[in-house]
């Protein structure tokens, strides 16, 4: 593939210059003229009434310019199933839970004034474990459904059940059974923008809010659909993300204090801008959803997998956000992650008085992959083979149709499994138990788009100007992945110009076309097919006004020569070779004849042509731009949650080795090797930065992080206490890339924002399990875990 | 509401500030001389994104009273280039080897980086780490920073 000039090429971030200056703008820096600060009064208990709120003490605080309770706005209820109102009135479900709301003309007097609202509980009885939850005498979180029907159970109305093939022949086929419970945690994406937005009227009450939210036009449609209840139906709403400072699922949905900053600013008429705290962002956000697995797992003699059967229960919290649908993608790994005939897969989402969910990187890949592949290494010692045969054995390959019915296109799994293997020495490290072990874990995700939505589809619109100036609006978000980068790539390479011509302009409904939102590593691959569509309509414009202007310009060139020259001699040249646009193309900006390329007369530069064609004095100048909406050709899962909701499936494979010390029960990675099936790399040292970054989020995932809720009260709101790898945790990631050249891709990528993290976490449980013998599978897996496994196993040993 | 008055170097110029005695160094640089490439991740001093220069050292300025900061001289990362918009091999080497992906973090570990390197001008990975170690970063898992900054080390070399 050396016939590419960028493509391929590690191409460095010129265009993000600005976040190396400190001249890159984030909602933390943004003001706007007469703005406000909004500050959040949030529950003191987990489940209680609310008996009364006073808030005169706070309204006449110096500076405050609105103080809202839930009586004071119209009692809509908004999120995906409609179980909360943005300012809560009778009852409080959650600590998080928004009781009031404060704008002052600086954060310290909203914050003031928050602290001197005086609210009067009277605390109910809570739960906080979703078994409990589950039982038929659990205090009811939610009385009614949202439309104001009793409920009599505390388990969400979700249909999350999968079925294929026969799991009772697939036991009946089976030499080997194993039944293994897996737990995971909530953990904090910990984004170190921390969350906020600007909500601004204008006159018309039409709203503009920066945020950063990255699905944009789904924003726009949540709050458009907010308005229509509040009484501003003939409202539009314009969403302008600035420079974001990290995602990693946490602007997924739209959150309640965006819908506070909105209701402050109408009350106000100022922009109001509620920016968080850190405390904040660990009590007040969404994490990602924690879940119980039951999976049970067989194999035939020969180690052909017969069924898997799993299920799992997870804590909503009190409301409902994106983390209730993660069994939606936990049905990926259960039912297609390695060839198996017989599948079922359900799980129950129960409401508890705990912090309510959502999105984190990977979705509910990583906590279902946990669960397959630490069941894979005990099936496997079960079976007597080894861990990695047993994957060989199961291996996805092209051209599979899994029981999901997802497709399964190019597929690199044989190759990453079997260069993991390779790279870790596995056979000679393996089965040791003494102190060090390997281990390894495996993926599929999406990476050709989602259909999650009923369109997957990416707007681009591209100009060209007389300068040469590409311009690019992407329907899409940039939230620091590297897409101004990669997309510029694509972009140069299928126009024949220069990343640096091109300026991509992100996240703004006013400026961009539909996009389903950067989020299931799915923009390299939309956006950039996009991009294709588009660059070849624009290259197909420029190139017919070449037909139309390079022998005009020729004939100026010439008369320019003759008359500084008079003995010039004038060139014979033969037009009909550049008569058609065919018989042109641009590299390098130079617009130049196919069959005869060096011809000096037939090169110019784009510029030339379209100045030519702009600056015409007959009213018939013209400009270059063009328009693509590439939606891939793929399937909305069905009833049965079955359909190939992607083009293409990312493939990946981590091995580990660790290092347990027996004494303080510390585990330390030794390796760690992340090979993954890109498609087609189209900036290595980017695509690195995914796997690296991925990597160390899911080693934290594995070994450290984790929010310790005590009563529905996060213990540990900050990072003193709760664990982020720091730099000194050095661990020594290698990205192994194996390219496949996927025919959907553009240039043959696929997506590769959320693989890295996947199997992390698995892989070194089961390394852990190599090295001293005990399986924790129960995230993460801390030191404490890791002592009293071994105590429980030398006592059983005696 | 009270102020003090507080005179200092800021990026090479001698600047005064009148502000609430309350304020941190952060706020003061962030409120009064706008300059928002130090950025407030925590508040507490925990994530490092605020992280200046004071006479040679990196500070966590969100913790910093202003009022100590009389008589000092601070860099941020606005200074960090050249007066005629060069940029400082740091930050080159960081565009050039994806040390900044969402970029939150990234002033502040310019600056620790920078402190570290005028006092030790070619240090080990691991004098690097620690002296990130104060930086915290969800994008990058460290590595292309830390290769970043010994990628600074050679340009710097090399030119000198």
């Amino acid at each position: 593939m050396s016939e590419y000039l960028y493509v391929g090429k590690s191409i460095p971030r010129t265009a993000e210059v600005d976040k190396v200056t400190g001249r890159a703008i984030y909602i933390n820096d943004l003001k706007r003229p007469g703005m406000l600060y909004g500050k959040i009064k949030y529950s003191e208990y987990a489940h209680a009434r609310i008996k009364h709120i006073d808030t005169s003490k706070a309204k006449k605080l110096p500076g405050v310019r609105a103080v809202l309770t839930g009586c004071d706005i119209p009692d809509v209820r908004v999120g995906f199933l409609k179980d909360q109102t943005v300012l809560k009135r009778d009852k409080v479900r959650q600590f998080r839970d928004e009781v009031a709301a404060v704008a002052a003309i600086s954060p310290e007097i909203a914050q003031e004034a928050c602290d001197l609202i005086e609210v009067e509980y009277e605390e109910l009885p809570g739960v906080f474990d979703p078994f409990e939850a589950m039982k038929e005498d659990a205090p009811l979180i939610h009385e009614v459904d949202a439309r104001g029907r009793p409920v009599s159970s505390n388990i969400l109305p979700l249909p999350w059940r999968f079925s294929a093939g026969d799991i009772e022949a697939g036991r009946a086929a089976s030499a080997h059974v194993v039944t293994d419970t897996v737990r995971t945690t909530w953990v904090n994406q910990c984004c170190m923008g921390t969350s906020g937005c600007i909500a601004e009227f204008d006159m018309n009450n039409n709203l503009t809010l920066y945020n950063q939210a990255n699905v944009i036009f789904w924003d726009k449609r949540r709050i458009m659909e907010y308005f229509a209840q509040i009484g501003l139906k003939n409202s539009k709403v314009r969403i302008i993300n600035p420079v974001v400072g990290g995602s990693f699922g946490t602007k997924l949905d739209t959150d309640i204090y965006e819908f506070i900053a909105i209701q402050l600013a109408l009350k106000t008429r100022r922009p109001v801008k509620i920016l968080f705290t850190r405390e904040e962002e660990f009590r007040a956000l969404p994490p990602r959803q924690p879940a119980v697995f039951e999976i049970e797992q067989g194999c035939d003699k020969e180690g052909h997998l017969t069924f898997r059967n799993v299920k799992a229960v997870l804590d909503n919290g009190a409301y409902t956000s994106w983390g209730a649908t993660t069994p939606s993608v936990m049905m990926m790994p259960i039912s297609s992650l390695y060839r198996v005939p017989n599948v079922f897969f359900e799980a129950k989402c129960v409401y508890t008085n705990n912090i309510y969910c959502q999105a984190m990187r990977g979705y509910g890949n990583p906590q279902a992959t946990f669960a397959v592949e630490v069941s894979m290494d005990h099936l496997a010692e079960e079976a007597g083979i080894d861990p990695a045969e047993l994957r060989l054995i199961n291996c996805n390959h092209s051209g599979d149709e899994t029981p999901m019915r997802l497709k399964i296109t190019s597929c690199g799994l044989e190759e990453c499994i079997r260069g993991v293997k390779e790279k870790l020495d596995w056979d000679k490290k393996r089965g040791k138990h003494k102190g060090r072990g390997v281990g390894m874990a495996s993926l599929i995700h999406v990476a050709g788009g989602a259909r999650v939505y009923k369109s997957d589809g990416h707007g681009m619109m591209i100009k060209v100007d007389e300068h040469g100036h590409v311009d690019v609006m992407s329907g899409g978000t940039d939230q620091g992945q590297g897409s101004p980068t990669v997309l510029a790539q694509i972009i140069a390479e299928a126009l024949g110009f220069r990343p640096d011509d091109i300026t991509l302009t992100f996240g703004d409904t006013a400026l961009g076309l539909w996009d389903a939102g950067t989020h299931a590593s799915r923009h390299t691959f939309i956006a950039g097919n996009a991009a294709l569509r588009a660059c070849e309509k624009v290259k197909r414009q420029i190139l017919e006004l070449a037909v139309e202007e390079i022998p005009k310009l020729v004939k100026h060139q010439i008369k320019r020569k003759k008359r500084k020259d008079p003995d010039f001699k004038e060139p014979d040249l033969d037009f009909s070779l550049i008569a058609n646009p065919e018989d042109l193309d641009i590299k390098d900006r130079i617009i130049f004849c196919k069959k005869d390329p060096e011809n000096p007369y037939f090169r110019t530069e784009v510029s030339n042509v379209l100045r030519e064609a702009l600056h015409v004095g007959t009213g018939q100048s013209r400009v270059v731009a063009a328009e693509a909406f590439y939606d891939p050709p793929t399937e909305m899962l069905d009833r049965e949650f079955k359909g190939n909701l992607s083009c293409t499936y990312a493939f990946g494979t981590t091995g580990v080795e660790v290092e347990v010390d027996k004494k303080t029960g510390e585990v330390k990675i030794l390796q760690l090797y992340a090979a993954h099936d890109v498609g087609k790399a189209i900036n290595p040292t980017l695509i690195k930065g995914q796997i690296y970054g991925a990597g160390y989020i899911g080693v934290g995932y594995g070994l450290t992080e984790e929010m310790k809720l005590e009563k529905g009260k996060v213990m540990n709101p900050n990072f003193l206490d709760y664990k982020m790898l720091t730099a000194k945790d050095k661990i020594p990631v290698t990205p192994m890339i194996i390219e496949t050249d996927e025919k959907d891709g553009p240039f043959g990528a696929k997506g590769i924002g959320e693989p890295g993290l996947v199997p992390t976490a698995p892989a070194i449980a089961n390394a852990v399990y190599d090295a001293v013998g005990v399986w924790i599978k129960d995230l993460p897996i801390t030191p404490e875990k890791v002592l009293q496994a071994l105590k429980e196993k030398r006592e059983k040993e005696k | 509401m009270e102020k003090i008055t507080v005179s200092f170097i800021l990026n090479g110029d001698e600047v005064t500030a009148e502000v609430p005695p309350s304020w941190s160094l952060l706020k003061t640089l962030r409120e009064y001389f706008e300059l928002t490439g130090p950025k407030e991740g925590c508040g507490v001093g925990e994530c490092g994104a605020c992280t200046v220069v004071i006479d040679g050292k990196a500070v966590n300025s969100c913790i910093y009273p202003v009022a100590e900061v009389e008589g000092k001289s601070v860099l941020t990362v606005e200074g960090l280039a050249g007066t005629d918009g060069t940029l400082h091999p740091l930050q080159r080497a960081f565009i050039e080897n994806n040390g900044v992906q969402c970029g939150f973090c990234t002033s502040g570990m310019l600056m620790s980086a920078k402190a570290l390197l005028d006092e030790n001008p070619e240090p080990t990975e691991d004098e690097i780490r620690t002296s990130l170690a104060g930086n915290l970063c969800r994008c990058t898992g460290y590595v292309q920073i830390v290769e970043s900054v010994q990628k600074a080390v050679k340009m710097m070399k090399e030119k000198s």
